[in-house]
């Protein structure tokens, strides 16, 4: 193997790698629209809201 | 020329791959699981117990804090002799909340997310409260919605 083909096959690896990382960086991301909706759906039926007057998800003020 | 091919070809199987390892779990998203025996088990137990809370969210005696727990931010709004159930309440109330949102991020196949699920909820606790319950602001301080 010459040191041509072995920078070629450094850069190959390299770039897989990154790609993966890159992919693996998606996943981790926390969901946090279907997060509230999750929160949203035990909290109707913690304190009984289904049916009732609920208070539509608004923008937090504070954060 | 036919090495440089099959490394071409190398490269391309492994985005491939990657593109479907990373796609998959972005799909299950869309929603997060909360359809388990240990979600449920604790919501019915919330829901049990929130009998007894409601009337001490509405005298203000409970609040709901900033972290998605509750607390109780006024004891001498409770008769003494009613002191000690309402902290046993309170108790029993965070250590349920605790769990639960462990239990989700665990069913979620990310146990590293209990942190923003505690947020996330306690976030709505407060959006959905009654008008006249307290809730604790940011900054910390008791504020009566």
């Amino acid at each position: 193997m010459n040191g041509k083909s072995m920078r070629r096959a450094a850069f190959v690896l390299l770039s897989a790698c990154f790609i993966g990382a890159g992919c693996v960086t998606i996943n981790i991301y926390f969901p946090a629209a279907a997060a509230e909706k999750a929160a949203d759906r035990i909290i109707d039926e913690v304190w009984q809201l289904k049916g009732g007057a609920t208070v539509p998800a608004v923008k937090p003020e504070t954060k | 020329m036919m090495k440089l091919w099959r490394m071409f070809e190398t490269l391309v199987t492994m985005v491939m791959m990657a593109a479907v390892i990373g796609a998959s779990p972005a799909v299950a998203q869309a929603n997060l699981e909360i359809n388990t025996p240990g979600v449920a088990a604790l919501q019915a137990s919330m829901q049990k117990r929130h009998g007894e809370l409601a009337p001490l969210y509405a005298s203000g005696a409970v609040g709901l804090t900033r972290d998605g727990n509750v607390a109780l931010r006024d004891p001498a709004a409770v008769p003494l002799a009613q002191r000690a159930t309402a902290n046993g309440l309170v108790a029993a109330e965070n250590q349920d909340r605790a769990a639960l949102y462990r239990e989700i991020a665990r069913a979620n196949n990310h146990p590293e997310w209990e942190g923003d699920i505690r947020n996330t909820f306690a976030q709505r606790w407060i959006d959905r409260a009654q008008s006249g319950w307290y809730y604790q602001s940011a900054a910390g301080a008791w504020v009566r919605k």
